[in-house]
């Protein structure tokens, strides 16, 4: 069985040009990454900011090429360095942005936003595309009286639900979610992962989710990326990633990750009353 | 006595469609040396009563409260230049946004000293010490050469880091940090953690933390409130409020943790309770 995404060997310059005062530069966002994720389940990548994972993100989503490396998507090559992108292409990888605020246009209706993706990458009507904007707002917990609403008229859990519907009105094999929930409320957040699981489960959907929370992680993921600099430094499934950590940055991580129990509470409290 | 008594504040803004009510009638009182964690979801007035408290929020606000004390001074019959002596001085305040709340147009040295001349009245070289034990206390490396630099030039857990210092500047006895390791990275939140929970032991600080995550006020709390659209829902001790929680909605929160789930669904607040259960058991 082909793998639904399979990088080898990824990697992204980025080249910061000199000035009179200052010489060229070239950071190495990315460097050499190696990982695969098969139909329906979900690859988790972790790190902190600045460690590369939205780079990342950018590369699969082919909206940046990748310096050197290969990208298959179901199985075929795909290089948007060399060739230009084809609407079959795009609309197997979309992508949900973490902030729910931002990459909503404020002028336009939810019923134009939606439709949008099918406008570019398909011949489908207009009627067409209304009903499946309709029914797709259903699917994800809305109505079909925010066809016509604005953004602003919306919540932030009830814009990522917008956010992940425009992401789905193409069908997509492979959903790209970068940091989804980071910006909403714990019980806000508890629905959204709980839509993003049901959506799976409908469609037999392939996640690559982003993330720096790794409780929500624990929670979602079926395989576990942690990136360090640029590198992936621990790649393996779940169960191995959180019951066994190889590398030192993943147990510092670990390590750092508030714990919200009561025998950690009790332990704190120990720790202060001898203090 | 209490360090700061907060006794049924309200707070309402004027809007087009009439009077909101953003806090109705939340009572609080810190102790010196205590931490008390304000939890709950956005829009559940906490940080609205903060800023209500030191008298922060725009005109359009209207602040009552029966009892509105500060080490025993009465905040609400103050005059405002009178209060701004008393805030950011002996009440500081940490914000959310670390590069949005400083200044852009100035050095971070500048905004620090800004805060030593008007409130300490301290001369330039004086203020400049200060402001570099003040950087070494929060643990910025090269604390003078910083001093020199503009917030963009720092990162985010930088500039909170500033933001601490700025408000320790006068040794406050209540500092009250807004969601301040919301924006950063796990690791940086444990060392800014770490930070405020040794300086709070060490100056013997009131310390009110704002937050919605359940894992900083595990790691930090002495008590909790948890507040919900406005109203107070449960008050209590870290250790009952995780380990037996009386309302319905904190034992919703808690279980809406992925921490805790079981199974492959999260249970969600919505789902099974509606207002009314919530405020069923609201205290005052």
């Amino acid at each position: 069985m082909t793998h639904v995404l399979e990088a080898r060997n990824l990697t992204r310059d980025y080249h910061i040009p000199g000035s009179l005062f200052k010489k060229a530069r070239t950071v190495h966002a990315v460097k050499g990454v190696s990982f695969s994720v098969d139909q329906g389940k979900t690859l988790a990548i972790v790190g902190e900011s600045g460690c590369g994972k939205s780079t990342l993100a950018r590369i699969v989503t082919m909206i940046d090429p990748a310096t050197s490396g290969e990208m298959l998507i179901d199985g075929a090559k795909v290089d948007i360095a060399k060739e230009r992108l084809t609407p079959e292409m795009r609309q197997k990888v979309q992508i949900v942005f973490q902030n729910p605020y931002g990459t909503l246009n404020p002028r336009k209706k939810i019923g134009e936003i939606l439709t949008e993706p099918l406008i570019i990458n398909t011949s489908m009507k207009a009627d067409d595309r209304r009903d499946k904007a309709m029914a797709m707002l259903k699917k994800v917990g809305l109505e079909e009286k925010h066809y016509g609403r604005y953004p602003h008229m919306f919540s932030g859990g009830q814009r990522q639900r917008v956010a992940i519907a425009r992401a789905l009105m193409l069908n997509p094999r492979l959903l790209v979610l970068d940091e989804p929930v980071s910006a909403l409320d714990l019980s806000v957040q508890a629905q959204v992962l709980n839509l993003l699981a049901d959506l799976q489960d409908e469609y037999q959907l392939t996640y690559v989710f982003i993330s720096h929370d790794l409780s929500v992680v624990r929670y979602i993921a079926d395989d576990v990326m942690v990136m360090y600099y640029g590198e992936a430094v621990e790649y393996g499934s779940r169960e191995e990633v959180f019951s066994d950590p190889k590398h030192n940055y993943t147990r510092t991580l670990f390590a750092a990750t508030p714990r919200a129990d009561v025998d950690s509470i009790k332990a704190r409290l120990a720790r202060k009353n001898a203090a | 006595m209490s360090l700061f008594e907060i006794e049924n504040l309200v707070v309402e803004f004027q809007t087009a469609a009439g009077p909101f009510r953003a806090v109705d009638g939340v009572s609080m009182k810190v102790n010196a040396g205590e931490v008390l964690a304000i939890v709950g979801e956005s829009g559940s007035g906490k940080s609205v009563s903060m800023l209500a408290a030191m008298g922060l929020l725009p005109w359009t606000a209207k602040v009552t409260a029966d009892t509105l004390r500060f080490n025993g001074i009465d905040l609400l019959g103050l005059s405002p230049s009178d209060r701004r002596k008393i805030v950011g001085k002996d009440i500081a305040m940490i914000f959310q946004e670390p590069i949005a709340s400083l200044n852009p147009c100035f050095t971070v040295g500048f905004q620090i000293e800004e805060v030593l001349r008007i409130h300490l009245g301290l001369d330039k070289k004086a203020r400049r010490a200060r402001a570099i034990e003040l950087f070494d206390l929060v643990g910025i490396p090269n604390p003078a050469e910083r001093l020199g630099h503009f917030p963009h030039q720092m990162s985010g857990g930088q500039c909170q880091r500033v933001m601490i210092a700025i408000a320790l500047s006068c040794n406050p006895k209540l500092l009250i940090a807004d969601e301040p390791t919301t924006a950063l990275d796990v690791t940086i939140q444990k060392q800014i953690l770490d930070l405020l929970m040794r300086l709070q032991a060490e100056h013997g600080m009131g310390l009110i933390i704002i937050t919605h995550n359940m894992g900083v006020v595990a790691e930090t709390a002495d008590r909790v409130i948890v507040q919900y659209k406005g109203r107070k829902i449960e008050e209590a001790d870290v250790l009952s409020l995780f380990e037996s929680p009386k309302s319905e909605y904190t034992r919703a929160l808690l279980s809406a943790l992925p921490d805790n789930a079981t199974g492959d669904r999260l249970p969600t607040i919505a789902e099974f309770l509606s207002d009314d259960q919530i405020f069923a058991g609201a205290v005052r």
